[in-house]
C-alpha cells in the first residue's frame, strides 16, 4: 500500500527511516516519527473501530490524548494490550494492532444492528430494561452487555514487563512544554530553581509546532527546539518528554507516568516499559493547553470527521492531509488557520462558517489565498457510513434557529472547530474551584486551593504574546519566592495574526423531518436526545444527568464532550453553564497500566522476606517453607516421599519421645533497659512483675485497653534493670508501637528504652524428653540441671566458644529450652545442635509439627489470641492480677466480658477419633436444627494428636467451662461435613504440667 | 499522600508514618475509680470531627517518635506539628 495521503516537503517526521507495521492484518508503511493514526490516515484509512453502544464506524477525531475513539488493541514483542489510543501510540517496525470492539471485523460488525435498534436504546436504557427479573442480571445480561460492550482485551499472561517507581522533589513541576509551559519553565530555570518539565507527547512545544508565528525572529519550533536544547543542559532542569502529569494529589504531590519504551519495538535491556513518577512541587505550573471543542451535528461521528486542530496537527507535523477535498466548519477563527494550511499545500478548502461577516488578520489571509468561505453556514449532518462522502450543508439564521434550504456538497472530510477548552484538570484534581469564563465559554481555574498556578490557554489565554508574557512572569515570580533570585531573562518580541470573536454557536438543530444522531461523547454514545431523555424524566443535577446518560464517563473522560454537554443541559434548562456546573475531575487525567502503578512490587517483590540465619540450612535439608507473615519458616523437613501430614506427624512424635530442635528466630524480641523496666512491665502484663528476681523468665500476657489479648510471650530478667522481651511472630512490629506508645505519650515519667532486637538473636528451641542430656553436651560447663537451671530459669553459657543465652521455657509442653546467639553465630549453633544432638535422635521440626504440640498441650497461639477474645476466654485468668492495675484491666469488668456463659477454650475431640475436624467450623447442639442452626462455637485449631494418635481440636465455645464431657457437632457447611464430637478439657496432653518442669 | 513535618525529622511523606488516632484523649490515671461511662470515653467514643483535628501519629519508618498533628480532617492541611510532650495549645 502506498501513502496516497502523505505530502512531500512538510513534517517533522523522518523520511529516510520507513516503517512497516500492520493493522488489521494489512501490512502498511509509514515514516518514523509517525503514530499509529498518522501513519494510518497517509494510507488513507479512517475506518479504527466500531463505538461502544450501537458500533456505528469510527476513525480518527483528534490527534492526541483527546483522542474519544480511535483505540486498538496493540501487539508488541510478543505482548498484547488494550485500548492504546492510536493517536498517542508512536509507529515502530513491526508494530501490530487490531480494532477493539467489533466482532467479526471492523468492516462487517454485526453489533452494528445496535444502530438500527437504537430507538430501543435510549439513556438508562440499562437500568431500565436489565433490572427484571433480578436472577437475570448475573447469568445472563451481564455476560451479555459485557461482551458487547468490551473495549480491548486484557493479556492474561504474567506481565514481563520491568515497571518503576521514582520518587522527585522540585521546586517547580511544570506540566505541559507549549508556549506558557516552555517560557515558565525557562524564566523559572534561569532563575535557579530546580524543574521539571513535562511533555505528554514525543515532541518538546505543544501548539508551536503547528502555529505559524514568529518569536525572536524565528519560528514557533526553531523557538521550542533552542529552549529545550538550553534546558537540558542546565542541571537544575528535568526534561521529559512521552510524560504525562496525571493526578494531583494532597500536599503537591503529583504523580507522573514516563512510557520510555512503549514507543521501541522492545524494551531495552535493563531499561523500565514506564516509569511512575510521585512528584512533591514546592510550586506547580500547570500549562496543559486546551482542547478543540467539536460543533454539534447530525452524523458528526462519521469516520472523515475530526478536529480542526488535529487536521492542522496531520499535516504540519506528519506531513498527512486527513483529506483531499475538505470542508472546514468553524465557529472561529482556527478553522481557516487548517484551510490555509491545506490551501499552502495545494489543498482546496470549504470553509462554512456560522459567523455572519468575522474580520481579522487571519479571515483576510484565507480570502487572499482564495480559499471559498461560506459565511452564516452550518454543516447539518455529515454523509457516508465508513466514512464521509459528502454534507448537507445549509445557511443559517442570525438568532441560529432556522435552517435554509439543504445543500449537498461532495468532501472526503470534515474538519470541525468550535473554539477551545481549557484543560483544567490537574487544577480541579487540587481542589480549585473552577469558575466559568463567558469570554472563551469554558471554565477556567479559581482561586488556587494548593501551590498551583495555571498559565496560558489552560487559564484561557489564546494569545501567544499574552501567554508568552504571563508565563515568563509567573516563572520568575514563582521561582523568586522559592529562591530568593532575581535573575530575569529578556523577553523576546512575538509576531501572530490576530483573530477576531468565535461564535457561540455549538450545535445544529435538527432540520425538519430529519432525526440525526448528533452526539456529544461520542466514546460513550450519549447523543443530544439521550441528554434531553435524562432530563425529561426528572435528572436535573448535571451529576446525575452524567450518571444515567454516562455522559464524560468513558475512557477520555468526556475531554470533547463535558461542555458541550454542559451547553445541552443549561439550554434546556434555562439556566446559565456555570449555575449548572461541571462534574468531578478524577485522577488519572489519561488511563494509566496497572504495571506502572504496582511497579517493582510484583510477586517476591511484593513484600520483603525475611530469612533467619539458618535459612540456608534449612533449604539443603529438604525443608518445605511456609510465609509467617514476611518469614519464610520450615514447614517441615521432608523425607522421601512424605507429605505435610506424615512428615509433621514424625517431627512431633520425635519431640516427644527424643528431642527435637526448631528454629525461632522468628519470634518478636524486644530489649528493655532502665531502673523503671520492671514498672513498665507490671503496667504492660496482666500479671505481676516487680518481683521477678535476676536470671528467672516469667510468661505475660499483654491487653489492649479494651480488654482484648493482644499477645503473649516471655520476658526474662537479664540483669537488674534489663529484660528481654519475646513477643508473636505475627504482633512484634504492633507490640514494640504499643510500648513506644505508652512510653512516650502516656507515662513519659517511666525511665525506660526499648528497642528491637528480633534480628539481632538467633533463636533455637531444644525440645523433648532428652533436651537436658543434649544440652549438657552443649554446655558441658554450666550447670543445666533441674536445680541449676530451673523451669523458666535462664543462664549465660559458652556454646563450643560462642556466647548464648539459655532460657528454660517450653512452647511444646515438653521439657524445653531455647538457646539464643548473635544472629552471625545462628548456622554455627545450628549445626552444632544437630551434631551433638544425633546421639539423642534429634529431627528439626517445623512450624506444623510446633501447632500440633502446642494444639494438643492446649496453649493458646494467635488462632485463639484472634483479637476477640479475653483473658477468660483463654483459660488465662489466673494470670490476671487482682491487685494492681495494668493495660486493659478496667474492661475486664465489663458486663459481657464477666458473664457466666462467656466463651472459653475447649477441646475437642471426635467421637469416631478418626474424622479430621475443618479449622473454622462451627459448633451446634443439634445438627438437624432448622437454620439459622444457632451456634455454640467455633473450631479455632486442628491437628492429629501424636501423643493419643487420633484427630484434636481447640475450639472457643459458648459456657466452655461447663461444657466439659457434652456431645456436639462440628458443621463445616464448606466442606460439607457433620461430625458428632465430645467436648474435653483443653489439656490433652500433661494436664498437670508436669513435663515441662521435670 | 499527606506530606507530614516531624519535629524530629523534617518533612516526610505519609508513608512513613502510621495513624494513631485522637490525640486529645487522656488515659485516666492508673488505679484510679473510673466510672463505666469515663472508661467508655476512653477506649471507645471518638467525635469524628469534620474539620481542624489534633491527632497522633508515629513516625514508625523515621525516628519512632509518636507525634501530634494538628491536620484538617476534610482539606487534610496540617497547621502544626508537636512532639509527644509538647501540650496541645
Amino acid at each position: 500500500m502506498s501513502q496516497n495521503f502523505r505530502l512531500e516537503n512538510i513534517g517533522l517526521i523522518d523520511r529516510n527511516r520507513k516503517i512497516s507495521f500492520k493493522f488489521n492484518g494489512k501490512i502498511y508503511y509509514g515514516y518514523e516519527g509517525d503514530t499509529l493514526a498518522s501513519a494510518l490516515l497517509a494510507n488513507g484509512v479512517h475506518l479504527v473501530g466500531r463505538s461502544f453502544k450501537y458500533h456505528r464506524p469510527r476513525g480518527f477525531f483528534g490527534a492526541g490524548v483527546d483522542e474519544p475513539y480511535a483505540m486498538v488493541q496493540l501487539y508488541r514483542n510478543g505482548e498484547t494490550e488494550p485500548n492504546i489510543k492510536a493517536t498517542e501510540q508512536e509507529l515502530f517496525e513491526g508494530l501490530e494492532a487490531t480494532s477493539v470492539n467489533c466482532w467479526p471485523s471492523v468492516n462487517f460488525d454485526i453489533g452494528a444492528i445496535n444502530n438500527f435498534l437504537k430507538i430501543f436504546l435510549p439513556a438508562g436504557f440499562y437500568y431500565k430494561t436489565f433490572m427484571w427479573p433480578k436472577s437475570f442480571w448475573y447469568k445472563v445480561y451481564e455476560p451479555f452487555i459485557r461482551k458487547a460492550a468490551g473495549l480491548g482485551v486484557v493479556s492474561t499472561k504474567h506481565d514481563n514487563e520491568r515497571y518503576e517507581h521514582k520518587y522527585e522533589y522540585c521546586d517547580l513541576l511544570i506540566t505541559g512544554s507549549g508556549p506558557s509551559g516552555l517560557a515558565s519553565a525557562y524564566a523559572a530555570a534561569k532563575n535557579g530553581a530546580r524543574v521539571i518539565l513535562a511533555e505528554d507527547k514525543a515532541r518538546f512545544g505543544g501548539t508551536l509546532l503547528t502555529s505559524e508565528v514568529n518569536i525572536g525572529n524565528k519560528s514557533g519550533k526553531e523557538w521550542a527546539d533552542g529552549i529545550i536544547s538550553e534546558l537540558k543542559e542546565m542541571p537544575n532542569v528535568v526534561v521529559k518528554n512521552r510524560s504525562q502529569v496525571f493526578g494531583y494529589y494532597d500536599h503537591n504531590m503529583l504523580v507522573m507516568t514516563e512510557r520510555i519504551s512503549d514507543h521501541l519495538p522492545k524494551t531495552k535491556k535493563f531499561h523500565p516499559k514506564q516509569r511512575l513518577w510521585y512528584i512533591r512541587a514546592k510550586e506547580v505550573l500547570i500549562s496543559s493547553g486546551s482542547i478543540e471543542r467539536p460543533i454539534v451535528f447530525g452524523n458528526n461521528d462519521t469516520p472523515g470527521v475530526m478536529l480542526s486542530s488535529a487536521a492542522k496537527e496531520y499535516i504540519k507535523v506528519y506531513g498527512v492531509i486527513v483529506g483531499k477535498n475538505p470542508l472546514i466548519f468553524t465557529n472561529n477563527d482556527s478553522g481557516y488557520e487548517t484551510a490555509i494550511e491545506f490551501k499552502k499545500n495545494g489543498i482546496d478548502t470549504l470553509i462554512l462558517d456560522t459567523r455572519k461577516d468575522p474580520k481579522s488578520e487571519i479571515v483576510q489571509e484565507a480570502k487572499n489565498l482564495g480559499i471559498s468561505i461560506k459565511f452564516s453556514y452550518v454543516v447539518v449532518a455529515a454523509k457516508g457510513y465508513k466514512k464521509v462522502k459528502s454534507a448537507d450543508i445549509a445557511k443559517i439564521s442570525d438568532d441560529k434557529e432556522q435552517l435554509g434550504k439543504i445543500e449537498n456538497v461532495k468532501c472526503d472530510c470534515i474538519c470541525v472547530s468550535g473554539f477551545w477548552t481549557p484543560t483544567i484538570h490537574l487544577a480541579s484534581q487540587s481542589g480549585n474551584k473552577t469558575k466559568f469564563n463567558e469570554k472563551i465559554d469554558a471554565f477556567v481555574p479559581g482561586v488556587s486551593k494548593q501551590k498551583e498556578t495555571t498559565i496560558g490557554a489552560a487559564n484561557g489565554i489564546y494569545t501567544l504574546d499574552e501567554t508568552l508574557k504571563s508565563s515568563f512572569e509567573t516563572g520568575h515570580k514563582l521561582s523568586k519566592q522559592i529562591m530568593n533570585n532575581d535573575n530575569k531573562v529578556s523577553f523576546p518580541n512575538v509576531v501572530e495574526k490576530k483573530s477576531t470573536v468565535h461564535d457561540k454557536f455549538w450545535c445544529v438543530p435538527l432540520p425538519k423531518g430529519k432525526n440525526y444522531k448528533r452526539f456529544l461523547d461520542f466514546q460513550n454514545d450519549v447523543a443530544v436526545s439521550d441528554i434531553e431523555i435524562a432530563l425529561k424524566e426528572g435528572y436535573r443535577s448535571i451529576e446525575h444527568v452524567k450518571r444515567y446518560t454516562t455522559l464524560g464517563m468513558a475512557t477520555d473522560q468526556g475531554k470533547t464532550s463535558n461542555l458541550n454537554g454542559l451547553q445541552l443541559v443549561s439550554k434546556i434548562e434555562n439556566k446559565v453553564v456555570p449555575a449548572v456546573g461541571h462534574t468531578t475531575f478524577r485522577p488519572p487525567y489519561t488511563p494509566i497500566s496497572i504495571g506502572a502503578i504496582v511497579g517493582r512490587e510484583v510477586g517476591k517483590h511484593s513484600k520483603p522476606t525475611r530469612k533467619s540465619p539458618m535459612h540456608s540450612w534449612h533449604e539443603k535439608n529438604n525443608a518445605v517453607f511456609v510465609d509467617a507473615g514476611v518469614w519464610l519458616r520450615p514447614r517441615y523437613y521432608k523425607q522421601g516421599d512424605e507429605n505435610l501430614f506424615e512428615g509433621s506427624k514424625r517431627e512431633a512424635k520425635n519431640v516427644r519421645t527424643n528431642v527435637g530442635v526448631c528454629d525461632v528466630t522468628t519470634l518478636g524480641k524486644i530489649d528493655i533497659k532502665g531502673p523503671d523496666a520492671a514498672e513498665l512491665l507490671n503496667r504492660v502484663y496482666t500479671n505481676a512483675w516487680l518481683k521477678l528476681p535476676v536470671g528467672k523468665a516469667r510468661y505475660g500476657v499483654m491487653l489492649r485497653e479494651d480488654g482484648i489479648v493482644m499477645d503473649d510471650g516471655t520476658t526474662t530478667r537479664i540483669s537488674e534493670n534489663h529484660y528481654h522481651m519475646t513477643t508473636t511472630t505475627a504482633q512484634a512490629a504492633n507490640v514494640l508501637s504499643h510500648l513506644e506508645y505508652y512510653l512516650q505519650l502516656v507515662w513519659p515519667e517511666l525511665n525506660v528504652n526499648v528497642v528491637s532486637t528480633t534480628e539481632q538473636w538467633a533463636g533455637a528451641a531444644i525440645a523433648g524428653p532428652k533436651s537436658r542430656d543434649l544440652l549438657q553436651k552443649l554446655f558441658p560447663k554450666s550447670d543445666v540441671s533441674n536445680e541449676g537451671l530451673p523451669f523458666m530459669g535462664y543462664l549465660e553459657g559458652d556454646l563450643f566458644g560462642v556466647k548464648a543465652r539459655i532460657f528454660r521455657i517450653s512452647f511444646s509442653g515438653e521439657l524445653a529450652y531455647e538457646v539464643n546467639v548473635e544472629s552471625n553465630n545462628g548456622n554455627f549453633m545450628w549445626e552444632k545442635i544437630i551434631e551433638v544432638g544425633q546421639e539423642f535422635k534429634i529431627q528439626p521440626y517445623g512450624t506444623e509439627a510446633l501447632s500440633t504440640l502446642r494444639i494438643e498441650m492446649g496453649h493458646v497461639a494467635g488462632s485463639e489470641l484472634d483479637g476477640r477474645t479475653i483473658p477468660y476466654d483463654n483459660s488465662l485468668e489466673g494470670l490476671v492480677s487482682k491487685k494492681k492495675d495494668f493495660i486493659g484491666k478496667r474492661s475486664l469488668s465489663r458486663k459481657a466480658f464477666t458473664a457466666e456463659d462467656r466463651q472459653k477454650v475447649v477441646g475437642v475431640v471426635p467421637l469416631d477419633k478418626k474424622t479430621s475436624i475443618p479449622e473454622g467450623s462451627h459448633l451446634v447442639k443439634d445438627s438437624n436444627a432448622q437454620l439459622p442452626n444457632p451456634k455454640l462455637g467455633y473450631i479455632s485449631a486442628s491437628c492429629w494428636s501424636v501423643e493419643h494418635d487420633n484427630p484434636f481440636s481447640l475450639a472457643i465455645l459458648k459456657n466452655g467451662k461447663n461444657m466439659i464431657g457434652e456431645k456436639l457437632f462440628v458443621m463445616s457447611p464448606l466442606k460439607n461435613k457433620v461430625i458428632p464430637v465430645e467436648i474435653v478439657s483443653s489439656h490433652y496432653v500433661d494436664p498437670k504440667g508436669e513435663r515441662v518442669r521435670s | 499522600m499527606l506530606h507530614i513535618k516531624c519535629p524530629h525529622c523534617g518533612m516526610r511523606s505519609q508513608n512513613e508514618f502510621s495513624y494513631g488516632g485522637d490525640a486529645s484523649v487522656k488515659r485516666p490515671e492508673l488505679n484510679k475509680e473510673v466510672s463505666d461511662l469515663e472508661w467508655d470515653n476512653f477506649v471507645y467514643n471518638r467525635k469524628s470531627l469534620r474539620g481542624k483535628h489534633w491527632e497522633l501519629w508515629q513516625h514508625l519508618s523515621g525516628c519512632r517518635q509518636w507525634i501530634k498533628v494538628e491536620r484538617d480532617t476534610a482539606t487534610h492541611e496540617i497547621f502544626k506539628t508537636l512532639k509527644a510532650d509538647q501540650e496541645i495549645s
